[in-house]
């Protein structure tokens, strides 16, 4: 059982458990599935500095912040208690095209080593991979009002077409930035 | 004295609702799921944007999928939460925002390989330099925030 569970699960087990976090968290308290929303939250609590956009109450949406802290939990159970002994199989295809770009590290783990590591906090590596590109996360979540999670997920399950635009941004977007942007944003780190 | 000021009556209509905790045990299942199916990877992020695997498109599409029905489901039986309340979701108005905030978070999501539920199954599958980013991400919601209460 353990090993069934340590390998990865496939798309058609992991997709439907996601979607079902739709109806639980309807059910259990009528509360709409998004996590970006826990980011602004976070700032209410923290830092509101008068600012109208972070006065409310949130304690008020304190299942919120439970919710994401499980994730974090969830993230350990699952990439410690349970990691996959065997190394990740990643698409031929996009292996070369990142070690076109200078990634050396497809072997350790989830995330490549050579890119996410404590060494690379204080370098140009650092500030694009984790300063900038966490802000835009942050900022753009916020402006578009949702994230994958709340407009692809929530806003589609609810047929929103306003989730259906963001959604295609959020494509977009990533399509340029991985066609566009990468390229020249590695040779900017000093890949 | 009279005994029967001390019965309290709990009409069915209200429930305690469930507690803050139950939703956390619901986010450790789900950031289970996130790890296992190696969403929270920023290798299969990049796969999905160079559209070299499947595996992304059918973890959104079969959640968008069950997502819908179960919400068709709630709405034509009229479900209701464990507390006996009524299901109401918000509709989402459209905005600008949508599309500029859209990209922005699209080019971030390239970068970083994770949208926000991701940064912290990766903190916790102990990726710690990753609450750098999820800082980063708060700072950027801040300035979101600042920026529009200015106006």
């Amino acid at each position: 059982m353990i090993d069934f569970l340590r390998q990865p699960w496939p798309w058609y087990v992991a997709g439907p458990l996601i979607g079902l976090t739709v109806p639980t968290l309807l059910m259990l308290g009528n509360r709409a599935f998004g996590i970006s929303s826990s980011l602004r939250h976070i700032c209410a609590a923290c830092m509101p500095a008068n600012l109208d956009f972070f006065t409310y109450d949130w304690r008020k949406e304190a299942w919120n912040l439970w919710f994401v802290g499980g994730i974090l939990v969830g993230g350990f159970v699952g990439g410690v208690l349970l990691t996959n002994p065997q190394a990740m199989t990643i698409a031929p295809a996009t292996v070369q095209a990142l070690q076109a770009l200078g990634i050396r590290d497809f072997g350790s783990g989830l995330l490549p080593t050579d890119l996410f590591n404590w060494s690379n906090l204080l370098t140009f590596k650092g500030l694009i991979f984790f300063v900038f590109g966490g802000f835009l996360v942050g900022f753009g979540t916020r402006w578009a009002g949702g994230c994958t999670s709340g407009h692809a997920i929530m806003g589609l399950s609810n047929l929103q077409w306003p989730s259906l635009v963001a959604t295609v941004s959020f494509m977009v977007g990533g399509f340029a930035m991985t066609h566009l942007g990468l390229p020249w944003l590695m040779k900017l780190a000093g890949f | 004295m009279n005994t029967q000021v001390d019965v309290i009556e709990t009409p069915v209509s209200r429930k305690r609702p469930v507690g803050n905790w139950v939703y956390g045990v619901v986010g450790l299942l789900l950031g289970i799921v996130f790890v296992k199916a190696e969403i929270i990877s920023w290798f299969r992020i990049q796969e999905m944007f160079r559209l070299d695997s499947f595996h992304m498109y059918g973890v959104i599409g079969s959640a968008v999928l069950t997502g819908m029905l179960s919400v068709q489901l709630i709405k034509r039986f009229n479900v209701k939460t464990l507390d006996g309340n009524r299901i109401a979701i918000a509709p989402k108005k459209f905005k600008p925002g949508q599309i500029y905030g859209g990209l922005l978070f699209g080019f971030g999501w390239a970068i970083t390989g994770a949208c926000p539920g991701p940064l912290f199954a990766q903190i916790g599958a102990g990726f710690g330099v990753i609450s750098v980013t999820l800082l980063s991400a708060i700072v950027g919601t801040w300035v979101y925030g600042a920026v529009r209460s200015g106006k």
